[in-house]
């Protein structure tokens, strides 16, 4: 049962491996386990290292410890129905009439569709999905012919681990400025041109060449070589991600150990201007930028890619008539990514709505990452390499 | 299967501890390797060590790291620019290079006779390479000092807690290693519990009123940073000091400042919360 555990969570990506699989059954044959609670977080500590996976244990645990299935995943989420609804005191007739005249199929589309919008736990209310409430998902609460998820009461380990508290916590969604910035970190190439310091162990060598007269040796501190130039699409459709944009944005600025940075908006696609403000004042030649910036420099490129598909391969496609372009942006695309070596398109929007067409054709031009935590360290990783 | 002996320690009375904590602390204890914690800042990662050394009984030796440390600073030094200033100018005995070797906190601590608690305070704010560089130490519990060809071998294994604010990744060879604890941050029950630890005689009406705000303040979207544990305990104490009324407290957010820090958070409050937006489909 130990073993199918240690399986389950390396299927999960968590990246448990022998030696702590080890150390777990060293925890067991200490007597360190008693009981169910026990075994969770003891099986917890050794196994998983980092709060990202805890979500995925506690799924795990979930499963492995009480053979139910994975609760709030779509695939399988749908599996048990409320059987024995009570009469519930605060619905009015008109409410209940209301909620049982739904039927199964379109139950599991507003299901799936909550699941999307929902974030986070919830409790009460009629609309999202958790615990209590006239919601018809979730679970403890009353609806007729809701989807029940998860078991509900009591506080044994597999029920904690059904309530997947370290949701919040997962890499794959896109969370804060400082886990941006922690990823930003990565791009870091330090050379030696920062202010002296003492080296100490060019001073010793130096020393005992001058026969024990101390000789003192200086060097340069390191520092951070890389250029980072960020270009934002602040187009409409952008509106519902501009938090998590700006997020980026604030992280990227507040880390200090870029050599440059510098920041430019355009609208949908890039044509022959970008702009130094989301409200088009301020404008600079797209060419100029390509000619002031070495080929070095790394470009992030962040916009949803998402328009009409002339927006992007006709002369003149662009919506809006101040940018009357007579190159496609398309070609634009192509001019950038052939002066700059090192280049990466984030996307705000959910991998799984990629497969239209101009998001297909971009993803083309660039290497094309979702905009979360572990999609920017993916780009990270691409940006430290040419091409 | 049940060994009482290892479920030594139970938070003390002034550091409460959930009962997931209290099991890895007394894991790793068993297992002797060291407990790698991590969570939001505030939320008593540092003071743990100190309630681990105190519940237990026995010396904590701290050592905080910087952006500079070196792996085996912890271990020992050997003052270089000492002996060659004393060889230059005198004073010292230079021909015993023991005098110039000093140990760091894991030396102090694998040489005591007595069991002690080692905490490795932020290790995350040193080099990417420190804690590859402690591996083998943490692990065999020993080192080695090349100047003088000896091996210094831990007497009793020491309990080791280390603190990361995860702004870095650590590598995995060393979590490998680690056992490992998120502290999540507490539920309104347990909060309540840990304020009344530090004001036993707290007036139950605004001890609720601050909880609930605290709670609300929490919850608004949008914040940078959102007020830990340690800022809700000096809130309270503020408000305390200055005879505020809970009514006070639930209609307005009086003192403010002691509980969100940043600018840009305080005109959030103040406009009540950014507003969700449609960025989440």
């Amino acid at each position: 049962m130990f073993l199918e555990m240690f399986i389950d969570l390396r299927r999960r990506g968590v990246p448990a491996s022998l030696t702590e699989l080890l150390t777990f059954h060293e925890a067991l044959s200490l007597g360190l386990v008693n009981d169910l609670d026990s075994l969770y977080s003891v099986a917890r500590a050794t196994l998983v290292k980092s709060e990202s996976h805890y979500d995925s244990f506690d799924q795990t645990f979930a499963q492995v410890f009480r053979g139910i299935e994975t609760p709030i995943e779509v695939h399988d989420a749908l599996r048990d129905w409320l059987k024995n609804p009570k009469a519930f005191a605060g619905l009015s007739p008109e409410a209940i009439q209301q909620l049982t005249g739904l039927t199964m199929e379109e139950l599991r589309k507003r299901f799936e569709e909550m699941l999307k919008e929902q974030k986070e736990r919830h409790d009460g209310g009629s609309r999202y999905i958790g615990t209590g409430g006239r919601s018809p998902f979730g679970s403890g609460g009353y609806h007729p012919s809701g989807v029940r998820v998860g078991g509900g009461g009591g506080r044994s380990a597999v029920q904690v681990a059904e309530d997947r508290r370290y949701r919040n916590y997962r890499t794959d969604v896109a969370l804060e400025v400082r886990q941006f910035k922690v990823a930003l970190k990565g791009l870091r190439k330090l050379a030696r041109e920062g202010e002296e310091e003492l080296d100490l162990d060019d001073t010793i060598d130096e020393t005992c060449k001058n026969a024990g007269d101390i000789e003192l040796m200086f060097r340069q501190a390191r520092k951070n070589n890389v250029r980072l130039l960020l270009l934002m699409d602040a187009g409409g459709s952008m509106a519902p991600y501009a938090q998590l944009v700006s997020r980026l944005f604030t992280a990227a600025h507040e880390s200090s150990h870029f050599k440059e940075f510098e920041y430019f908006y355009f609208h949908n696609c890039i044509y022959g201007t970008v702009y130094k403000d989301i409200y088009n004042r301020d404008r600079v030649p797209t060419e100029r930028l390509i000619a002031k910036y070495p080929p070095e420099t790394k470009v992030i490129l962040v916009g949803d890619a998402c328009m009409a598909p002339w927006e992007l391969t006709a002369a003149g496609g662009a919506i809006y008539y101040y940018e009357n372009n007579r190159t496609p942006g398309i070609e634009w695309l192509a001019r950038i990514r052939s002066h700059f070596t090192h280049r990466v398109w984030l996307n705000p929007e959910p991998v799984n709505y990629w497969n239209h067409p101009t998001i297909r054709a971009i993803a083309q031009v660039f290497p094309m990452f979702p905009l979360t935590v572990d999609g920017l360290e993916e780009a990270i990783r691409k940006l430290k390499v040419k091409r | 299967m049940t060994n009482p002996d290892f479920e030594r320690f139970h938070g003390t009375p002034s550091y409460i501890a959930d009962e997931s904590l209290q099991a890895d602390v007394n894991a790793a204890a068993a297992l002797r390797r060291p407990l790698l914690v991590k969570g939001e800042p505030g939320t008593g990662k540092t003071l743990l060590a100190h309630a681990v050394a105190e519940g237990l009984g026995m010396p904590l030796l701290t050592w905080h790291i910087k952006s500079t440390s070196k792996a085996t600073e912890g271990l020992y030094t050997y003052d270089v620019v000492q002996r060659l200033n004393d060889s230059r100018f005198g004073g010292g005995d230079t021909a015993d290079i023991r005098s110039y070797i000093k140990d760091g906190v894991l030396g102090q601590a694998f040489r005591s006779d007595d069991e002690v608690v080692v905490l490795i305070d932020e290790i995350d704010k040193a080099d990417l390479e420190f804690p590859n560089d402690l591996l083998r130490e943490l692990d065999e519990m020993a080192f080695h000092i090349y100047e003088v060809d000896e091996t210094v071998r831990a007497v009793h294994r020491p309990i080791v807690i280390i603190t990361s604010n995860a702004e870095k990744e650590l590598p995995d060879a060393f979590l490998r290693r680690c056992v490992f604890h998120y502290i999540t941050f507490p539920e309104p029950e347990l909060m309540e519990r840990i304020v009344r630890v530090h004001y036993p005689d707290l007036d139950r009406k605004l001890l609720k009123a601050t909880l609930d705000r605290f709670y609300e303040v929490r919850d608004v979207n949008g914040l940078r940073k959102k007020p830990s544990t340690s800022e809700l305990i000096d809130w309270i104490y503020v408000l305390t000091r200055s005879g505020v009324s809970p009514k006070e407290v639930q209609r307005a957010l009086p003192f403010m400042g002691t509980l969100v820090k940043q600018e840009q958070d305080q005109d959030t409050l103040q406009r009540g919360g950014a507003r969700p937006g449609r960025g989440w489909r």
